[in-house]
């Protein structure tokens, strides 16, 4: 695998105050690399240093110490700048402009010919969802999501390598979610490259194949997410079951100790404290002729390690 | 992916891939994954599938279609036309509307008047509304050109692409270059109308007007390029006040020769002398009385003057895209 992203050492530094100057640092030596294809999940509480480092990447900041190169090319390259793609957070755009108008703009920025432009343009609104009686309308008067949508619309006009999402689910209905996360999941097949922030876990564990926890500036985890689930230690299971009395069950599950059964209206639930345990424990409860409904592990390791971060 | 296992579900390689996973804190989700196909997320495959082709449709380019050709002229034009369309949009040439009524109104009231003062009082009228109006929009559309776009964030989708700084701010310049020749154009078809309508015939100052018109349009460009250029480091409302002062002295830039010249202190010499050869000298763009009188400048003297804009242009542009190229956007 290539590399899409590599960041060394990015540290940013912001002045503030009026008479006497101060330097905050927003983020603080981080290093990075993201492979071409993979979906890489940036997670950080609010002021982690997120918007920072995306700013960064896109020069609409300049950094303290540090260098990044986005598909080999270092960032201040422009040219590079047409293989990519990105969608600021809280996206603003000509509001006098329809959504429409905005698009074709947009492509005619990377150069494309008129027609092209008029095409990407109807065919991006129509892959984002946008309801096709609102394309003509000036964006001055679309709400949050579907501002949301023409940002991500703008961000795909060029058939980007790598595309940099920085909070793309906010502000969308759960319909909305879905089908942004939805769309995100379907560039993989094309391989593009998806390095998107997010605070919300959710979104992050079902799209990322690696992610990265930004703490204060700094770099706390990153890696696959299953390493990073391991990281926060052992996951429980919990197994839902039924047609089963509760003594059957706990005469069934006397092979393994650690297993906690708790009754439940429906049947019971049972937790085992590793994943190890589950098969052990699902073979016990087939031989007492027990039906499983659901197998899950309990809490999420994920949530755990961000917020055990925060603290 | 083990659980999948667990529940014995059936795998096909040749079927679309789909896990489901699930947890305590959000509902059972998709994830493209291995090649392991389940019931109950066969319609969750099918519809990811969906969304791929019309992605793939939607982004792939059209057979036929141009591969881009970006070219920073061709996205200098594009931003232009695009200020252009926003100065439209926000009503800038509502103005329009007020200087007709105003040239209307003075070619009826002023009907008592002979026809000769009739004409001279139009012409001055009409160039000095036209420069005016002219500031007015250069001015405050021009110190709000790109602070604006930093306000709202608007630029930040757009500096994303392959667009140079410079190119970015060129691009603002112009359109409201635009948008300002568009004014000046429909400002000076009105007052050469009008005299033609008072004369109620040809009258030749309706033509002898325009090169004025055209040194008042050369005189806008350059008060647009103050403007920009103080809006690049501070607030519209600064920006706005330096670019009226910028305009005010350079009216009077001759007197600044002067008073260096009368000046006894060596230091307020070199002050107004520095004073008079870094601000611009606007006197010579603004020629209301001669053109009342039917005169115009003389070819050489306005070849000079464009020149000087035209310099003096490039190198506030200059300084405006060097100061701007360094600004962080938080």
């Amino acid at each position: 695998m290539t590399v899409a992203l590599e960041i060394e050492n990015l540290t940013k530094d912001y002045e503030v105050g009026f008479a006497r100057k101060r330097r905050v640092r927003a983020l603080d030596g981080l290093t990075l690399t993201v492979e071409r294809g993979e979906i890489f999940g940036f997670l950080g509480a609010n002021g982690a240093g997120k918007s920072t480092t995306m700013k960064l990447l896109m020069r609409l900041i300049y950094p303290t110490a540090g260098r990044a190169s986005i598909l080999g090319c270092d960032i201040n390259d422009i040219a590079m700048h047409a293989r990519i793609g990105y969608l600021p957070e809280h996206p603003y755009f000509y509001d006098y402009l329809t959504a429409r108008e905005f698009l074709e703009y947009c492509a005619e920025l990377f150069g494309y010919t008129r027609t092209d432009c008029r095409q990407r343009a109807a065919a991006l609104l129509a892959l984002v969802h946008l309801d096709d009686k609102s394309w003509d309308k000036q964006l001055r008067k679309f709400s949050k999501g579907m501002l949301q949508r023409v940002g991500l619309a703008q961000a795909l006009v060029n058939d980007p390598e790598i595309v940099f999402l920085d909070e793309p689910m906010s502000g969308l209905d759960p319909v909305g979610r879905r089908e942004i996360r939805d769309l995100i999941a379907s560039l993989r097949h094309k391989e593009t490259t998806v390095f998107f922030c997010s605070h919300i876990l959710a979104d992050i564990e079902v799209l990322c194949d690696r992610a990265a926890i930004l703490q204060k500036g700094r770099l706390a985890h990153a890696g696959r997410l299953e390493d990073l689930r391991g990281r926060a230690g052992t996951r429980a299971m919990e197994l839902v079951v039924a047609g089963a009395t509760a003594e059957q069950l706990r005469a069934a599950l006397q092979p393994l100790p650690a297993a906690q059964l708790t009754q439940t209206p429906g049947g019971a639930r049972i937790e085992v404290p590793s994943e190890r345990d589950v098969d052990a424990a699902l073979a016990a409860l087939r031989d007492c002729g027990a039906r499983l409904v659901s197998v899950q592990p309990v809490g999420n390791p994920l949530e755990d390690l961000f917020v055990a971060n925060q603290n | 992916m083990p659980l999948l296992h667990f529940l014995s579900l059936p795998c096909k390689p040749d079927r679309p891939y789909v896990t489901l996973r699930s947890c305590r804190y959000h509902l059972p989700t998709v994830r493209p994954c291995c090649s392991c196909d389940m019931p109950n997320s066969i319609v969750i495959a099918e519809r990811l599938n969906r969304v791929t082709d019309t992605h793939r449709e939607a982004t792939s380019t059209p057979a036929g279609a141009t591969m881009p050709r970006g070219t920073g002229v061709r996205r200098i034009l594009t931003i232009a036309r695009n200020a252009f369309r926003e100065a439209v949009r926000d009503r800038v040439l509502y103005n329009l509307v007020l200087f007709v009524l105003l040239l209307t109104a003075s070619a009826i009231f002023l009907g008592e008047l002979s026809a000769a003062q009739e004409a001279k009082i139009i012409v001055d009228l009409g160039l000095s509304a036209m420069l005016l109006f002219g500031t007015f929009i250069a001015i405050f559309v021009g110190t709000g050109l790109v602070y604006k776009e930093i306000e709202r964030r608007t630029l930040y989708a757009i500096l994303a692409k392959p667009v140079g700084r410079g190119e970015f701010l060129l691009g603002k310049y112009l359109g409201l270059c635009l948008t300002l020749a568009v004014n000046v154009s429909v400002m000076g078809v009105g007052i050469s109308l009008a005299l033609l309508f008072v004369k109620r015939g040809y009258d030749p100052l309706a033509l002898r007007i325009w090169p004025a018109v055209a040194l008042i349009y050369i005189e806008l460009m350059i008060v647009v390029a103050v403007a920009l250029l103080f809006s690049s480091f501070s607030t519209p409302a600064l920006a706005a006040l330096l670019t009226f002062a910028v305009f005010v002295i350079g009216h009077f830039s001759a007197d600044l020769k002067t008073l260096a010249a009368a000046t006894g202190t060596t230091a307020a010499r070199i002050f107004f002398g520095l004073l008079f050869y870094l601000l611009p000298n606007l006197s010579h763009y603004t020629k209301l009385t001669d053109a009342g009188h039917g005169l115009m400048p003389a070819p050489s003297a306005f070849i000079v003057a464009l020149a000087y804009a035209l310099i003096y242009i490039a190198v506030l542009l200059a300084a405006a895209t060097f100061i701007f190229n360094r600004r962080n956007f938080k």
